[in-house]
């Protein structure tokens, strides 16, 4: 199946053999019995210090990136899929990639990308376009979990799914359920809609009887850029984290333009700290995120008064926050950072903030990372 | 034995013709796999039965049977550390018997009816005994002691009771009751799920429940047999707050629910809790837990199921006289479960389409905690709390689950993202929240903690409302146009909200706080309030109070371990004094 490209149906559409299937397993999957699960816990470095330093990533995660048209989230999900790496080992991840009711050119984006990077010997792609029937988007990520599940469970492999959009598939499910004369919930999508994403995404995980992983990046586009439409809002509820991109930043060119506060992986704080990443990671975490939040009000004060009227404290946090953003946040989709890069920078940035700010950090951690100057 | 056809299936509902015998709740079993249901409406010849598994592959025609039982829980020893499903299933079990994926129609006995308790009665045969009275004891875990009891609506004269080693379903006893008949005793006992189980009579909380979390001890306090809710959209830390109560509260036994959530939540719970001591007893946390687990790719019909599971095997516990916890994370998912149902039950929907009955669904599942008197001669008394999260959509609490949950309980911690994204954890607001048990268990923190308690609390809330007012001042104006006076204000809330009130469930010295901790801890910041003051009407300059090098020792006092925190605290309150006089000092000099 790697290297293969399929339809929304599972059939080949890039010309090649049919597969000579060794197993066909029910696409709907049955549930994982929580007791068998393993507990994701497994540092994974994307190279990006907004994901790998403040939202970390873990073997085994479903997290999804929260986007809105315009947007650069499929840049943003190539990166990952390029960059993705477990430390103390080379070998990247399978990746199962299904397209649901994208554009044509989207879907290209990807493929060209990654047969530019020699990805595509390790990729599955499942490709159901826009002008596909909306039915098959229904099937079109189940396909692709089936084919992760087998990967990753039968064949021990670690494996990244990304589903882009799913937006789309939320539309196809509220077309059949109008179709199927269903009582609607809240803006006409069924009742049930809950129910059948944490169907698909509750697939992802790790398993004790094995030591393959599922690891989960479903892209959706926020209509109006409004989180608390029921896609995101029922996809946060069910996902362990989300991954923010803020259409501001992007207008003020940081790329990727990931909005660190409102974003979040719940898994992190397993996935980090000595042995993981480093033992300052949790502390210097915590701080720039406070103090992050701190400058931006600070910010929003200065527009309102003027910088005049702010105390030196918060001219200083206020500082710290637009060089959070021109150095940290933004990166650029190229450059590919290591965790001890990322977690050096934040020092270099938060030493711009007086050292007794920094309630946040263990005295003994303090002493030892805080650059001399 | 009543036998049906299916006459239509729509997800997990299923109609069933020829069941005019059969009635309302009733379990039966649907189709040649023989999936577990409950018929939850007649009408005429057909029930409608909502089926607690995945109904894929069932067709017109195919068999229905009901069991003439109502959906019961097994309660005996072995409920302790097990995770079950919705409908009281171990999943360990199933795991090692069935494989790492839940297949339909496993038909798996609640308790393992193959372990062994050792049986000590106490009880002699010859006692007259009523319902609730002591048979006997099992030790089920290193903590605790498993009352075995008579059951509710049994009675009579005890023939015969033999201590010894016994699985759940051995007689390890006769009971004779008054018409002639012989009974056999065993451990275990059944219990239909939608019955609360009965008392003797309801007394009001007074006893506070212990969490070790501040702001919630402190400020917004759950009563012993009382209930709470915990609101809050997405990522604003409502699992973690419900982790830290599952672990910290100084109850006996803690039920924890998980409905509708995260698969790996409840592997976190059951990697995490054996591991962590209970800072009471010294044992694992595990050994007063029972989990009910039913994750949000698992059929919907368990889901409405597992509240009520999981609160009857609360109640059996609390029938012993322990102090039990429900903890349900989140009630949210369980309304949506019925809402499903209602839906293609075809029923005429109320407000945002959850059906009319969820307001008195809410409160029959809240109502059933409280501070009772157990059945039974000794008069114990048990209580049982009961705590939901709520998941509002949107994190908008106007709609219908969480207004619905606000009429009915007592205690409502309000999570706030906005709090949340500037990593304010616990992201409780504490101007929204509130406890309406407060001025009932004052009487016991004045007694227990300190007589100074209301006023401190009092003082504490004050600080932080004045710090809202005045924030809006400050955004209009700018903090330069604040007396002295005000800005000391908000510098002591800052205090308060950094080094009171967020506690970092991660960090072992601050996950748990105990309640003289607590104590102590305000007493401290608002002492530095207090000689602050004193010091600004000497002539000391705000700013020159704000950068006093002991403040960052406050800062992080929080974290300082249970048993050097007093001298500790006493050291830093001499610093302030003397900090505090410097700086007067040299203002005088300065004149």
């Amino acid at each position: 199946m790697l290297g293969r490209v399929f339809s929304g149906m599972g059939e080949p559409i890039d010309g090649g053999a049919r597969i000579i299937p060794e197993a066909t397993p029910d696409i709907n999957g049955t549930p994982i019995n929580p007791a068998a699960r393993d507990y994701p816990d497994e540092f994974i470095q994307t190279g990006i210090s907004t994901i790998d330093g403040l939202n970390t990533l873990v073997r085994g995660q479903k997290l999804p990136i929260f986007s809105g048209s315009g947007l650069p989230h499929a840049d943003l999900a190539a990166q990952i899929a390029r960059q993705a790496r477990v430390r103390e080992s080379d070998a990247g991840f399978a990746v199962v990639f299904a397209a649901i009711g994208i554009t044509f050119e989207e879907a290209d984006f990807f493929i060209s990308d990654f047969k530019k990077t020699g990805a595509i010997d390790r990729t599955v792609l499942f490709i159901n376009l826009a002008s596909d029937p909306a039915i098959e988007r229904i099937s079109t990520p189940r396909m692709a979990l089936t084919a992760a599940e087998y990967l990753a469970f039968t064949r021990n492999m670690h494996v990244l799914v990304i589903m882009t959009d799913i937006t789309n598939y939320a539309e196809a499910l509220r077309e059949v359920s109008a179709a199927r004369k269903e009582v609607p919930g809240r803006r006409g999508y069924p009742g049930y809609l809950y129910t059948d994403l944490a169907t698909m995404y509750e697939r992802a995980g790790r398993k004790v009887t094995g030591s393959g992983s599922i690891t989960m990046i479903p892209i959706l586009t926020m209509p109006e850029d409004d989180k608390t439409h029921p896609i995101p809002d029922l996809t946060g509820y069910i996902t362990e984290g989300q991954i923010i991109l803020s259409r501001d930043l992007y207008r003020k060119g940081c790329l990727p333009p990931i909005d660190v506060l409102p974003s979040l992986s719940r898994l992190k704080d397993k996935g980090i700290g000595p042995g993981r990443t480093r033992e300052d990671h949790a502390g210097t975490m915590n701080q720039l995120f406070s103090s992050y939040a701190r400058g931006k009000e600070a910010k929003e004060l200065m527009v309102v008064l003027g910088e005049a009227a702010l105390t030196p404290l918060d001219r200083l946090y206020a500082r710290f926050a637009d060089e959070f953003e021109r150095r940290y946040v933004h990166q650029g989709f190229y450059e590919n950072r290591s965790i001890e890069q990322t977690l050096d920078l934040g020092w270099e940035l938060l030493s711009i903030l007086p050292k007794s700010e920094m309630k946040r950090i263990k005295p003994d951690i303090l002493e030892k990372y805080w650059p001399k100057k | 034995m009543v036998e049906g056809r299916i006459l239509k299936v729509s997800g997990p509902l299923v109609i069933a013709e020829g069941m005019r015998e059969a009635n309302m709740f009733d379990v039966v079993r649907v189709g040649d796999d023989r999936l577990i249901g409950e018929i939850i409406e007649m009408h005429g010849d057909r029930a409608s039965i909502q089926v607690y598994e995945e109904t894929a592959g069932l067709g017109r025609g195919d068999r229905v049977v009901s069991t003439g039982a109502p959906l019961s829980v097994e309660l005996g020893p072995g409920l302790l550390k097990n995770m079950y499903d919705g409908i009281q299933r171990p999943l360990s079990t199933m795991f090692e018997k069935y494989g790492p994926n839940l297949i339909r129609g496993i038909d798996e006995p609640s308790l393992s009816r193959s372990a062994t308790w050792e049986f000590l009665p106490a009880a002699a045969p010859g006692d007259l005994l009523g319902p609730g009275d002591l048979l006997g004891y099992v030790q089920e875990t290193e903590v605790i002691r498993h009352a075995i009891l008579l059951p509710p609506g049994m009675q009579g004269r005890l023939l015969s009771i033999q201590p010894g080693t016994y699985t759940v379903t051995d007689t390890v006893g006769t009971l004779e009751r008054e018409n002639g008949d012989t009974v056999p005793l065993t451990l275990m006992q059944k219990w239909p799920v939608r019955i609360a189980r009965p008392y003797r009579e309801k007394l009001p909380p007074t006893e506070p429940m212990i969490t070790g979390q501040r702001v919630i001890d402190t400020l917004f306090p759950i009563a012993k047999g009382g209930t709470a809710c915990v609101p809050g959209p997405f990522g604003s830390g409502k699992t973690v707050v419900q982790h830290q109560l599952a672990k910290w509260s100084d109850v006996d036994i803690v039920v924890y629910i998980g409905c509708g959530e995260r698969g790996n939540e409840m592997t976190d719970v059951l990697h995490e809790f054996p591991e962590l001591t209970d800072p009471r007893t010294g044992r694992s946390i595990m050994e007063r837990t029972v989990l009910i687990a039913n994750t949000s790719d698992m059929p919907v019909a368990a889901r409405e199921a597992s509240i009520y599971t999981g609160i009857t095997i609360a109640e059996y516990f609390r029938d012993m006289g322990y102090s039990v916890a429900v903890i349900a994370d989140s009630t949210s998912r369980w309304a949506e479960a019925l809402r499903e149902m209602s839906g293609r039950l075809e029923e005429m929907p109320g407000e945002e389409g959850y059906p009319a009955y969820l307001t008195s669904r809410l409160a029959q599942f809240y109502e059933r905690a409280g501070k009772v008197v157990c059945l039974g001669a000794d008069g114990r008394i048990g209580t049982l709390s009961a705590i939901g999260a709520v998941s509002p959509q949107g994190g908008d609490i106007s709609e219908p689950v969480t207004q619905a949950t606000l009429r009915i309980v007592k205690v409502f911690w309000g999570l706030e993202s906005s709090l949340a994204y500037r990593r304010h954890f616990p992201a409780i607001n504490w101007l929204s929240s509130y406890s309406l048990y407060k001025s009932r268990l004052s009487d016991w923190y004045t007694a227990h903690i300190s007589r100074d308690w209301d006023k401190q609390i009092n003082e504490c809330n004050s600080l932080l409302q004045s710090e809202n007012e005045l924030q809006e001042i400050v955004k209009l104006v700018g903090v330069d146009a604040l007396s002295p006076t005000d800005r000391l204000v908000l510098e002591t809330a800052q205090s308060l909200r950094e080094d009171f009130l967020q506690q970092n469930a991660f960090e072992d010295g601050d996950s748990y706080s105990s309640l003289e901790k607590q104590a102590a801890l305000l007493s401290l910041i608002l002492s530095f309030y207090h000689k602050a003051q004193r010091a600004l009407d000497e002539g000391a300059s705000v700013q020159a109070i704000a950068d006093l090098p002991v403040r960052e020792k406050i800062g992080r006092a929080k974290s300082l371990p249970d048993d050097s925190y007093v001298l500790r605290y006493s050291e830093i309150g001499r610093e302030i004094d003397a900090q505090l006089a410097a700086l007067t000092a040299a203002e005088e000099e300065a004149i």
